[in-house]
């Protein structure tokens, strides 16, 4: 039963970590983007903001498992199968990107626009000001969206377990939903409370201590 | 140095066209300390962010340092922009960096290599007397200490102009004397062009060579601090002068004291007179002359710019018409007076 266990947990791991490093690598300039480009904002672009935005809000609307169902062609031309841990990270980053992403965007709304102002004063590029500025002042902020995202990502992953996806999701399903094993679905139970309590602390603790100084007073 | 021809500044918002700037010319010269002073909504922001484009004029030119910053190519506007210092009211520091890093930041930027950072940084954290604090964060400093880094973050790149956006609004008045004192160093030991906007009197009195007044879009006086402290011509510019001299009235005498002319009131004057017309015995003149009695408030020597001015207020005590006539007699004889106001007698 242990091994079983710690199968399904590093399975479990895989996807929410593999999915949370996809969605931080696209989802993080996705959020960029969207802030710079709304109306009044310093790079405003109207058909750009929009249509991201859109995009990222008809992705958030759909339930996940109906996610999962559809996207399952684009699953397969991808990795080239449907099954298993790695074909569920396809469906878990693109369920991820968007929360992402929007959550980022808010984060780097709420950096002063004066900091704007001060950076191109002394010569900075666009692009400069994005990934000088910008991110590193939202970062705290961002590390919180991040930590939420990798919450949901556990959520979604146990819905993916049970589509076919093995880790904790499929374990749950085969002892306890097919078979009430109790020890099972305790342990299962147990070992989601832990790694969401774990991802929150190690969120938490980064956004506040370590990266932001001034938060230490 | 720095040459505005014909600037205009048309705002919209929604259905609300803005004339923010209408027709602005001014010519600041190298070296100088250029203050525009003005009251709130008259354009200020709007004028200084046109010198360095941040907020592109709808019209005219900007010449800085003889460039042309309006024809120029993104990339042409960014290296003049490094030639041009910025501080700000809210000082506009990353808080996520530490004083250090904050003052190299246009350093990194341009990339210039770390060891170079080091040896460039140093020399201004020296400079803004901010040795000590090279390790800390904008949040552990104050705000005078703030405005420092921020001086040292505008001059880093060596700029030839440094533009002030209300830089000593929001500090303290100790602080506001040691960010004024240091911005007069800088221009000094660095013959650094400043063009500073602020609405206070105090900073124009305290460090400019010249001076525009701003009001409504429009330049409504420009002349030297000096003669603008004795004896501005425009309204708003006697206002600010008036304001200031009757801040400094003891608060027994400004709450008897209204605007307008009213029975039984005496006029408090402000009398401005320089070293030129300090030879004749005017007060015994107009006392003699117009039957007055003159109940001297306060009377003090300053010194601009190695001019001294002295400055005199007074209340005029007689009939009306005699008073009316003293007034003209005094601005006939070169003295700069303002009413600040009419003081009721108190039985």
């Amino acid at each position: 039963m242990l091994h079983e266990l710690l199968n399904a947990l590093e399975e479990t791991l895989f996807m929410i970590f593999a999915a949370g490093l996809l969605t931080w690598i696209i989802g993080l300039p996705l959020g960029a983007i969207l802030s710079v480009t709304a109306p009044e904002k310093f790079l405003a672009n109207n058909v750009i903001h929009k249509s991201l935005n859109f995009l990222i809000h008809t992705t958030c609307s759909v339930p996940y498992i109906v996610l999962m169902i559809a996207v399952i062609p684009f699953t397969r031309l991808i990795i080239g199968s449907t099954e298993g841990s790695v074909a569920a990270v396809v469906p878990l980053t693109l369920a991820a990107v968007p929360t992402f992403a929007g959550l980022t965007e808010k984060a780097i709304n709420h950096v002063q626009a004066g900091l704007i102002e001060a950076a191109k004063t002394v010569g900075a590029s666009n692009f400069q000001i994005i990934y000088k500025i910008l991110i590193p002042e939202a970062l705290p902020n961002i590390i919180k969206s991040l930590t939420t995202t990798l919450v949901h990502l556990v959520g979604y992953s146990t819905i993916a377990g049970a589509l076919g996806a093995g880790g904790l999701g499929g374990i749950i399903i085969a002892k306890g939903y097919q078979s009430f094993q109790t020890d099972y679905v305790l342990s299962t139970l147990v070992l989601l409370i832990v790694l969401v309590q774990i991802i929150q602390a190690c969120g938490d603790y980064i956004a506040n201590g370590s990266l932001h100084p001034q938060n230490n007073i | 140095m720095i040459s505005l021809n014909g600037i205009e500044k048309i705002v919209r918002k929604g259905n609300i066209i803005l004339h923010a700037l209408k027709g602005i010319t001014l010519n600041i010269e190298q070296g100088e300390i250029f203050g525009i002073i003005g009251r709130a909504g008259a354009g200020k922001s709007a004028l200084i962010r046109c010198i360095n484009l941040l907020e592109p004029p709808s019209g005219g030119a900007v010449l800085v340092d003889s460039c042309d910053l309006m024809t120029l190519t993104t990339e042409g506007l960014r290296n003049a922009r490094r030639n041009i210092g910025m501080i700000f009211q809210h000082f506009n520091l990353l808080a996520s960096r530490s004083v250090f890093d904050n003052i190299a930041l246009p350093l990194e930027l341009n990339g210039t290599p770390k060891d170079q950072i080091e040896s460039q940084v140093r020399p201004l954290l020296e400079l803004t007397q901010l040795e000590d604090k090279a390790n800390a964060y904008p949040h552990q400093l104050n705000n005078g200490q703030k405005q420092r880094v921020a001086i040292a973050r505008a001059l880093i790149n060596q700029p030839k102009v440094l533009l002030c956006e209300e830089a000593t609004a929001s500090l303290d008045p100790k602080a506001k004397q040691s960010i004024l004192k240091l911005l007069s160093l800088i221009n000094q030991k660095l013959n650094l062009t400043i063009v500073l906007i602020t609405h206070e009197l105090e900073v124009i009195k305290s460090i400019c060579n010249r001076v525009a007044v701003l009001h409504e879009g429009e330049i409504v006086e420009q002349t030297t601090v000096l003669d603008f402290y004795s004896h501005p011509t425009s309204l708003v510019g006697k206002e600010f002068i008036k304001t200031a001299a009757r801040n400094d009235l003891p608060t027994a005498l400004r709450n008897r004291m209204h605007p307008d002319y009213r029975k039984n009131s005496y006029p408090i004057a402000r009398i401005a007179f320089r070293n030129s017309n300090s030879q004749q015995p005017f007060l015994a003149m107009i006392i003699q002359q117009y039957n007055l009695s003159v109940n001297i408030i306060q009377a003090n020597t300053e010194i601009i710019h190695n001019h001294l001015i002295g400055i005199m207020v007074a209340e005029m005590v007689g009939e009306k018409e005699d008073i009316e006539s003293a007034l003209r007699f005094l601005e006939h004889k070169k003295l700069h007076v303002e009413v600040l106001g009419y003081a009721s007698r108190t039985a």
